[in-house]
């Protein structure tokens, strides 16, 4: 409870300062209103009016809530104007591209750190990966992958895994390399093969940095998914729902796609918060 | 299965007796600042049932004699048999156990789960890890304790479930390097106390590194004192004491000369450098 307070200030200090944004930034508007109606705006009108404008530059709070509010609760999930549609498409590539990352980000890291080869020739390459912009790389992985008769979800995953792939890479090279040179030394006494030390010593010890990298890979892979959507001619998804908004100034309606992300990684994210507390816990390394 | 034809090689071949034999051992380091001799000229027999003390300033190189028996060292020259055969052979047949400096347990294991740990490697079966650990536990008086993790215990409670752990496999050599070099006095005179009585229970022939000379006089039927630059053994002294030794042996006189005469040597090690 004591904890809540702080986080609930916070808020509170970003909706109140949001309010008060929202003034400046559609002030413009009503006042070219108030002059082509010829009629002279008192503040209140104005706040009244900025508060409440069709299409405002920056919507207020309550406007997204609304708007949030209508296209979940008040619509069926199958609708095409659900958010919950929108989010589900856009979660389900992030899962399946966030598996795929997780996977192929365990498999490098493990062979970075079992083969000098891989040890010394692929990091660079995972790192340079990464320093190509996503959003000129989506489109053309969306192409390729459409030519070649892959479409839909796979396109965005595979965009998703490119992004999310990194963090596990680097986070469990790291994990794979935490165990002390004595206790590398103690299983070379028990004789143990390069197997043993691998799920007795290696695997266990790189938990911890797993986790972690995984909370990042995660929010990775929802990025990767919301940026695949927007060059797919804007059809399902949230990051379909931004382009369709922007397209038609319909700016409650990014604003209302841009919350549910957050709120969408929120969860996630926690969720793997929650996972990790668990297996550490069982695992007695709770901290 | 494995483990069984594993135990033959554990037993001492037929050389003499010598459990652990050093013959003219060389060990040179490459480091970035040009070799380290570690090693010169090393010999020595550990017989069956000997309690070896190192004794010698840092950097004699006790650590580095004990790793080449225990095959984490590549001597450069000379040869170490271990129960007759070579290191490498020993270690591949689980002939010894090693207790490191620090603990060393795995924090996500419980103490039983710690122990059973060089036993699930070495192909035990899961009733007779059961057993072992439980014995073993006894042992170091941690019966009761095999459920808790690493950190619900104290220093010394742990380095004793790390010598459980050197304990619980089928091997009757047991190298030690300064075990009980991080815990206080008390603590370290208990161990010391529990070590003898283990040691005269379980028959195992021991090599120890200490720092102390008490500890060594009291612990040891050899004494084996080194000397640094390049690393030499400079004095073996056989103890007169008795097997039976119960602490307040250390104010004897027999005991007194003994530790007189390991501080000769080292003083006379210091001396040449
Ligand atoms: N892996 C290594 N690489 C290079 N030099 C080493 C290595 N291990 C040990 N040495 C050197 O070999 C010498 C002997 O070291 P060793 O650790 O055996 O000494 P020690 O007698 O155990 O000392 P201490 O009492 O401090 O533990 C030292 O000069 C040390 O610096
Ligand atoms: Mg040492």
């Amino acid at each position: 409870m004591t904890r809540s307070i702080p986080v609930l200030t916070v808020v509170a200090a970003i909706l109140a300062l949001w309010y008060v944004a929202a003034v400046p930034m559609n002030a413009q508007w009503a006042y070219d209103r108030a002059a082509r109606a010829d009629v002279e705006l008192t503040f209140s009108d104005l706040v009244a009016d900025t508060w409440s404008q069709e299409k405002p530059r920056l919507p207020a709070p309550h406007q997204v809530a609304v708007e949030v509010w209508q296209t979940t609760v008040d619509k069926k999930i199958t609708s095409k104007r659900s958010l919950i549609y929108h989010s589900w498409i856009t979660l389900s590539a992030t899962l399946v591209g966030f598996a795929l990352g997780t996977t192929l980000g365990i498999l490098l890291a493990v062979g970075i750190v079992y083969n000098r080869v891989m040890d010394m020739s692929v990091m660079p390459w995972v790192i340079a990966s990464q320093t190509i912009p996503i959003l000129a790389l989506a489109p053309m992985i969306i192409v390729v992958l459409n030519a070649v008769g892959v479409s839909g979800l796979l396109p965005k995953a595979v965009i998703s895994m490119y992004l999310s792939f990194f963090p596990v890479a680097v986070g469990m090279v790291k994990g794979l390399r935490s165990p002390e040179v004595m206790q590398l030394d103690q299983m070379h006494t028990w004789h143990a093969s390069a197997s043993q030390t691998f799920w007795k010593l290696r695997l266990p010890a790189s938990m911890p940095y797993l986790f972690t990298s995984l909370k990042v890979a995660m929010a990775a892979s929802l990025v990767g998914a919301i940026v695949g959507e927007l060059p797919t001619g804007a059809i399902a998804g949230l990051g379909a729902r931004l382009l369709a908004g922007s397209y038609y100034g319909q700016t409650i309606q990014i604003w209302s796609a841009l919350i549910m992300a957050a709120a969408l990684a929120a969860v996630i994210v926690s969720l793997i918060g929650l996972i990790q507390r668990i297996v550490l816990k069982r695992m007695g390394m709770a901290t | 299965m494995e483990v069984n034809n594993l135990k033959d090689a554990g037993t001492p071949a037929a050389n003499g007796g010598a459990v652990i034999s050093a013959k003219d051992l060389d060990l040179t380091f490459q480091t970035n600042d040009g070799p380290v001799q570690a090693l010169k000229s090393v010999s020595l027999d550990i017989e069956k049932g000997d309690f070896v003390s190192f004794i010698g300033p840092s950097g004699c190189g006790k650590t580095t004699f004990l790793r080449c028996m225990a095959d984490l060292e590549q001597p450069t020259g000379g040869s170490i048999t271990v129960n007759g055969v070579s290191a490498a052979e020993a270690r591949a047949a689980r002939a010894y156990g090693y207790v490191f400096q620090a603990a060393g347990l795995y924090p996500w294991r419980t103490i039983g789960g710690n122990i059973s740990l060089p036993l699930e490697i070495m192909g035990y079966s899961k009733s007779d890890q059961r057993d072992r650990v439980a014995r073993v536990l006894e042992l170091v008086e941690l019966a009761g304790f095999e459920k808790k993790f690493p950190w619900q215990l104290s220093g010394g409670m742990q380095q004793r479930a790390s010598i459980a752990r050197a304990l619980a496999f089928d091997a009757d050599i047991l190298l030690m390097d300064e075990p009980f070099g991080a815990l206080d006095e008390i603590v370290r005179d208990h161990l010391n106390e529990q070590l003898l009585k283990l040691w005269a229970r379980t028959e195992k022939t021991i090599a120890f590194v200490t720092h102390s000379i008490p500890e060594a006089v009291y612990l040891s039927t050899k004494i084996v004192v080194m000397s640094p630059r390049p690393g030499r053994i400079t004095d073996v002294i056989d103890s007169p004491l008795p097997k039976e030794r119960p602490l307040d042996i250390r104010e004897t006189p027999e005991f007194l000369e003994v530790a007189h005469r390991v501080r000769e040597g080292l003083r006379a090690g210091h001396n040449d450098v």
